[in-house]
């Protein structure tokens, strides 16, 4: 089957820096995979270079097979995102932004009512549906906005560090929530986190430090014994330290 | 210029989301509305009333007789609400980007021309809306230019609308931050309402600096108000077609430039 996403021998720079250097990576579809770096690893970056917010000058990136540069519009149409910063509109019910979104992928109004009732079922806000995003609390605005990537039934979700800012039992849910569709839905997810303990041993993991990629493989491939966070520590010389 | 996959169906239904977003946001934001109004008629009810004694009028196309301050002032002041609800388009664009609300509109499968294409359309409508309200109060303080003119009327704030908010569309891909904003009203959006027909006419300018006169002339904003002000009494002036034509043509161009992808400025910048 082909893969949720790959991305291949992907560079990009800003000015005269480098933000991603030969970075390659692959997605299984009802795979979890786990993208560890420390703020300014570039995870940003590659998520937008995924959702073709702006191209990739080198290199290929593939949503379900269609390349995003030459084929966006079925590549996009395959791709859920929850970025890294809010991106629900407060003054609008949850609802209104799931109506909103599915009408940016032409989706009819009847079959956005009906699917924003699963949605809304799946995330566990059904009793949500009418409230402002604004009354909502952090977890719950995290969910919406899961519920909101899945309204046009991707085959990948991305999920840029979709647990800052929310407190542990908040988290736990969102990660549970998002495993659980990988598991049930075949939907393939590239978790970008700086959360060591969001990732579990048998997780793909995809190491990025500085744009670049140091390591792929099962977290506790990768970990050889020490601990995942050890492990990058070493990876790195240190960076991160907070986070681990 | 197709819409891939999803078609022109599925490009409707986008299209009617867009609006019916950009006309909920309006609804829930009743500040928005009454500031755009209360600034026109602030203007009319005081401005105009002051400077009725101050400033004569000849008779001056496309009024075929001498008219009041008030009348001739209002074309221009239909025009300004447009001018600052691109501004206010542009200002939300940029919060959207800054807030990451942005991306939700981008990552849309549509072409990037037809999302930005489609916001800029609401954004028209309800600048029209804004206007025809501006345009009732301004009918009960005695206003009254003829009914089929408000008919008339309705094409030409389309497409001044249109060249505005490209202006502000184009101005949303070059602003970096919020704070930038202050500079694009003291340079730009004041200069423009300043230096055009909408307050004083042409000739009017000439007698006092040539200088100024041709600066106004050459202003796409005072083509704009003309625009509206032979629309609005039965008549159609070519040269302000032509030039709110192509303004538009030429800032929607630049702003779809900047907003593509592959060629555009976002990416080199490093953010979004």
């Amino acid at each position: 089957m082909t893969p949720a996403l790959v991305v291949a021998s992907v560079s990009h720079q800003f000015g005269g820096v480098k933000a991603l250097d030969d970075v390659s990576l692959t997605v299984e579809r009802g795979s979890f995979t786990a993208l560890l770096g420390v703020n300014g690893a570039g995870k940003s970056t590659l998520f937008a270079l995924i959702t073709r917010l702006f191209d990739n000058v080198t290199g290929e990136i593939r949503v379900c097979g269609n390349d995003v540069r030459r084929e966006s519009g079925p590549a996009l149409a395959q791709l859920g995102i929850v970025f890294q910063s809010r991106a629900l509109d407060a003054d609008l019910t949850v609802a209104q932004n799931l109506a909103y979104h599915a009408a940016l992928h032409g989706m009819a109004p009847e079959a956005a009512r009906a699917r924003t009732t699963e949605v809304l079922a799946q995330v566990d806000l059904a009793d949500r549906r009418a409230a402002r995003v604004a009354t909502l609390s952090g977890g719950q605005v995290r969910r919406a906005e899961i519920a909101r990537a899945l309204m046009h039934g991707p085959r990948l979700l991305l999920l840029d560090e979709a647990t800052v800012g929310l407190d542990v039992q908040s988290r736990r849910e969102v990660v549970r929530l998002v495993r659980a569709l990988a598991a049930t839905e075949g939907v393939g997810v590239l978790w970008a986190t700086h959360l060591f303990d969001e990732v579990e041993p048998s997780d793909p993991v995809v190491l990025l430090h500085m744009g670049r990629v140091l390591a792929t493989g099962s977290a506790a491939e990768i970990a050889a014994g020490e601990g995942l966070a050890e492990r990058f520590l070493g990876l790195t010389g240190g960076a991160g330290r907070d986070a681990a | 210029m197709s819409l891939g996959d999803l078609g022109w169906r599925g490009g409707l239904h986008a299209f009617t989301g867009i609006v019916w977003r950009e006309g909920l946001r309006f609804v829930r934001q009743r500040e928005r509305f009454f500031s755009a109004l209360v600034r026109p008629l602030v203007w009319l009810f005081i401005f105009a009333a002051g400077f009725r004694a101050v400033l004569g009028l000849s008779i001056t196309p496309p009024y075929a007789t001498y008219v009041l301050y008030e009348v001739y002032v209002t074309p221009g002041l239909m025009a300004m609400i447009q001018l600052f609800n691109g501004l206010q388009s542009s200002l939300s664009m940029v919060y959207d980007r800054e807030t990451g609300a942005m991306r939700t509109l981008l990552v849309s499968p549509f072409p990037r021309w037809f999302l930005l294409g489609s916001k800029l359309m609401a954004g028209v409508a309800v600048s029209i809306i804004q206007v025809y309200a501006f345009l009732a109060i301004a009918w009960v303080w005695g206003i009254r230019p003829p009914v089929a003119g408000l008919l008339w009327v309705l094409p030409a704030l389309v497409l001044s609308g249109l060249m505005l908010g490209s202006i502000g569309l184009f101005l949303s891909s070059v602003i970096r931050q919020m704070e930038n904003f202050a500079g694009v009203m003291n340079f730009l959006i004041f200069p423009m309402f300043f230096a055009s027909s909408a307050l004083y006419p042409l000739w009017r300018l000439r007698e006092s600096s040539v200088l100024l006169h041709d600066i106004a002339a050459a202003n796409p904003f005072t083509h704009a108000v003309e625009l509206i002000r032979f629309a609005l009494y039965g008549q159609f002036n070519p040269l302000a077609f032509v030039v709110v034509l192509g303004c538009t043509t030429l800032f929607l161009g630049a702003a779809l430039y900047a907003y593509d992808p592959s060629k555009g400025l976002l990416g080199r910048r490093g953010r979004d």
